[in-house]
């Protein structure tokens, strides 16, 4: 039987949305407030869900903490308390959570092993989020 | 095609444990889920089944029966309960997030008339959560 698992974390980050493809009035035309020099942040939600065939001996689709342990040390040592745009995912990039969740996407993609990934969800404030399944189509 | 989607809770206490495996596996791979004394979770249940909408009624599903048979099928039978002990599924199964998420999806499959179950969704914590499509 294959289920679906999907676990929550929280970090905190602060972040300026920029483009240096853009004027400068473009840029405030473009983000707004976000575009605020100084940057600001953000307690990020993120969710994490994967999929597999439930294990016969232990009835899980993965050791949460084989995912906890790699979300730990991949993701939020590196995220937690951080200014985004220092970060070398978007030295290239606006730290959107649009480019956030294929970034989180592409780190779990890349190392976890332990079951599928299916999608990366962000809650960047309680009003709006992000879903990303590597460019598929979402399950209802 | 409609999708509805309801919401219940039930509080429970289960430890995880395969017999199969030695004392030190099961620490190992279990943790503090292991301690054979059980612990407990307010678990968070939703049920979405998927329909047309009937042209007489404008209802997917009689909520009534729904909810009657959620109550009847699921939370008799799990609702203050060790679930290692006392729901015949576990007595066999570990019961993981995901083993319940199954056996309630396997307990309201046949008992649903008008509606297709669509997916069984199980809250262990506000942080953890198992769906459930029926896929072998």
């Amino acid at each position: 039987m294959r289920a679906h698992l999907t676990r929550r974390y929280m970090f905190s980050a602060s972040h300026r949305l920029h483009s240096d493809n853009m004027s400068d009035a473009e840029n405030a035309a473009t983000y707004g407030k976000c575009n605020n020099p100084y940057g600001h942040g953000h307690n990020y939600v993120l969710e994490v869900t994967v999929s597999g065939p439930v294990n016969d001996q232990t009835g899980m689709v993965c050791n949460l903490m084989d995912l906890d342990g790699f979300v730990q040390h991949e993701i939020l040592d590196h995220f937690d308390h951080q200014n985004l745009n220092t970060l070398q995912e978007f030295a290239k990039s606006v730290p959107t959570t649009e480019n956030l969740c294929i970034a989180i996407y592409d780190i779990l993609q890349r190392g976890f092993r332990h079951a599928h990934l299916e999608k990366v969800r962000f809650e960047e404030t309680m009003m709006n989020s992000f879903e990303y399944a590597g460019g598929r189509e979402l399950r209802t | 095609m409609v999708y509805l989607t309801r919401k219940a809770e039930f509080s429970a206490s289960h430890y995880y444990h395969n017999p199969q495996l030695t004392a030190e596996e099961n620490a190992r791979i279990f943790g503090k889920c292991n301690n054979p004394n059980g612990h407990g979770h307010n678990y968070t249940l939703e049920v979405t089944v998927k329909g047309n909408v009937d042209p007489r009624s404008g209802f997917v599903v009689d909520l009534k029966q729904l909810k009657d048979v959620l109550n009847r099928e699921v939370l008799h039978a799990m609702d203050h309960r060790f679930l290692n002990k006392e729901v015949p599924e576990f007595l066999t199964q570990i019961p993981t997030t995901e083993n319940i998420a199954i056996a309630v999806w396997q307990r309201l499959a046949p008992k649903l008339k008008q509606a297709q179950l669509h997916r069984v969704r199980v809250y262990e914590t506000p942080d953890l959560f198992v769906d459930f499509y029926g896929e072998p």
